[in-house]
């Protein structure tokens, strides 16, 4: 016996039960609502749930075969090449084509840390300090003007930073020390400019997020607005901005074009500030058109690259750790 | 109020109105409001009577576009005036609002905010009057145990108890009432009004409510608003029993509102 067959059968039961017409009709009504159901619904329901299941699998097919494509040449360096590990990461002589080559990328490693770093140092009081103004001090003006220009900013493609960097960073530097110019720090100030408006927009977004009530709060304590910024507002907003500087850092991280046209691209040990240097992404970018597919030298560069793939998985660790933490922090 | 007795007003308004822009939210006030008394604000919603209760620690200043005018002495100062320091009135008129409010923090730090930016530093000191808030709010032997936990583990109505703590802590003359406990379930109600009642003795209290039966519980006097005018202010048991206005009357009635 079919459903809407069932169905009748017990809208005729209540019919029988039922003493005037419109009683009867309006049961069955009900009975029609409640015991068929719809078979277009049923099919959009079914294709709705395929069609973003496959999205979704699409998209972890693609992260799986990126890691595993990028770690099979990566660890061929080693399994194949027979480069030892502890050589690669620690040694500081980079000679692919040398007699016998050398493979150590410490120097690309402490390169893309240091720049990362210096560009958070900077960036990230700027950034705060003006998702501070934004929200607290000038709200009308920060909402009407300064915001539209940040989201501006983070439209700029890299390679104009870069060129901006190179035509008026790396001069001026040359000028006021008396060195090359090309430096850890024109590339840390370039960064700094780039993430600046990352770490600005998510820690406005976190300062936003704290509830009126208690600021409101705050102030009823007798507490001045500065009080309840620094306390209250910054302390509750605390974890939205370390995701807004971590968030920065892992795109500091992963620059390589504004930061390759800065930083001289020297594979020393970084000894200072004004030292030219080399990071794992300008490292990669510059040297992988000498390269052949499937020599060491090129699968050296792959084991860069699985470096960086790496990093970024601690970053996006480190950002999840850091949400969980929101707003429920003691 | 007897005759011959003195009558110790620590709240006197006269002719308070407050604009929010161009509309008037409150009319031309005036109220005495006694020392260590319980004063109940009450009338429908928009009445004006949560405004008014803002107006007496200042907190309409952050309202944009809000302008309070008339005379508020609290104690004997002009506190309508542009030469009163704010911060200092808010310390001396508490406030605890509707919902409750605890900073992320711990339990402790959350009574210990207040008087470390007043200038507290010294750490058994601070110990000292975080325990003694906490007991003043009735709460001391729920939480001895956790005090470094976060504030926001305790139940909703242990923390609006620890929101009147936080404000006991800065040891305040009065303590403004916005409602505070019209988020909460009728036990814990039942303990923010017996807080009330023993915070009396050494505060004097206004609370706004919507609980008619709660401002005929807790208050001394109560005050009903309407349409931004005050109706009738009187000893709590003559607004219950023989309002002398007709429409506060059908207000406690239940006619409308």
């Amino acid at each position: 016996m079919s459903r809407r067959s069932e169905g009748s059968t017990i809208a005729s039961n209540r019919i029988i039960a039922d003493h005037t017409p419109e009683v009867g009709e309006r049961k069955s009504a009900i009975d029609r609502k409640l015991l068929t159901y719809n078979k277009r619904q049923f099919t959009e329901n079914v294709t709705g749930r395929f069609i973003a299941m496959a999205c979704a699998g699409l998209l972890v097919v693609v992260v799986l075969s990126i890691t595993y494509f990028i770690a099979s040449k990566g660890l061929s360096t080693f399994l194949i090449n027979g480069v030892s590990l502890g050589e690669f990461l620690t040694g500081v002589k980079w000679d692919p084509e040398g007699e016998p080559a050398v493979y150590g990328v410490l120097p690309f490693i402490l390169g893309s840390f240091l720049v990362t770093l210096l560009a958070a140092l900077i960036a990230a009081p700027l950034g705060i300090g003006a998702a501070i103004f934004m929200t607290e001090i000038f709200p009308g003006f920060g909402k009407k003007v300064l915001k539209p220009v940040i989201e501006l900013l983070v439209g700029i493609p890299s390679v104009v930073y870069g060129y901006v960097g190179l035509t008026l960073l790396v001069p001026f530097i040359r000028e006021q020390f008396d060195v090359l110019g090309f430096s850890l720090l024109a590339g840390g100030l370039v960064l700094a400019l780039m993430i600046l408006p990352t770490i600005t927009s998510v820690a406005t977004d976190a300062i936003e997020a704290v509830p009126q009530d208690l600021r409101n709060a705050s102030l009823a304590l007798g507490a001045t607005r500065w009080q309840t910024i620094w306390n209250v507002v910054l302390h509750s907003a605390l974890p939205g901005c370390l995701t807004a500087v971590v968030l920065g850092m892992a795109r500091a991280f992963g620059e390589a074009l504004a930061v390759q046209m800065v930083i001289g691209n020297t594979t020393k040990l970084p000894g200072g500030l004004l030292d030219p240097i080399s990071t794992l992404t300008s490292g990669i970018t510059l040297n992988m058109g000498n390269t052949i597919q499937g020599t060491p030298y090129n699968n050296a560069l792959w084991s860069m690259a699985l470096l960086l793939l790496l990093m970024s998985f601690v970053f996006i660790m480190i950002l999840r750790i850091l949400g969980r933490k929101k707003l429920v922090n003691k | 109020m007897q005759a011959g007795t003195t009558v110790d007003t620590i709240i006197q308004t006269r002719n308070v109105s407050v604009y929010y822009g161009e509309k008037r939210a409150v009319s031309n006030i005036n109220m005495d409001i006694e020392r260590n008394s319980v004063t109940a604000f009450i009338g429908p919603s928009g009445c004006g009577k949560s405004t008014l209760l803002r107006s007496l620690n200042r907190m309409n200043d952050l309202v944009p576009n809000c302008r309070v005018t008339g005379s508020i002495v609290v104690d004997g100062i002009e506190v309508n005036s542009d030469k009163i320091n704010i911060e200092g009135l808010r310390q001396v008129v508490g406030m605890v609002f509707q919902r409750a409010n605890p900073f992320f923090k711990s339990i402790y730090e959350n009574i210990a905010f207040a008087p470390r930016f007043h200038g507290m530093r010294d750490k058994r000191e601070l110990d000292e009057v975080v325990e003694r808030s906490l007991r003043k709010a009735a709460l001391w032997d729920e939480v001895k145990d956790r005090l470094h936990e976060s504030a926001l583990s305790l139940s909703g109505g242990q923390q609006q108890r620890l929101c009147i703590a936080r404000a006991i802590a800065m040891q305040p003359t009065i303590l403004l009432l916005d409602e505070p406990a019209s988020a909460l379930d009728p036990i814990s109600t039942m303990k923010i009004e017996e807080l009330v009642l023993e915070l009396k003795e050494e505060y004097t209290i206004v609370i706004v409510t919507h609980n008619l039966h709660q401002a005929a519980r807790i208050s001394d006097k109560t005050a009903f608003f309407l349409m931004g005018e005050l109706v009738e202010m009187n000893d709590t048991s003559k607004i219950f029993t023989a309002p002398e206005n007709k429409k506060t009357e059908d207000y406690i009635s239940g006619r409308f509102g």
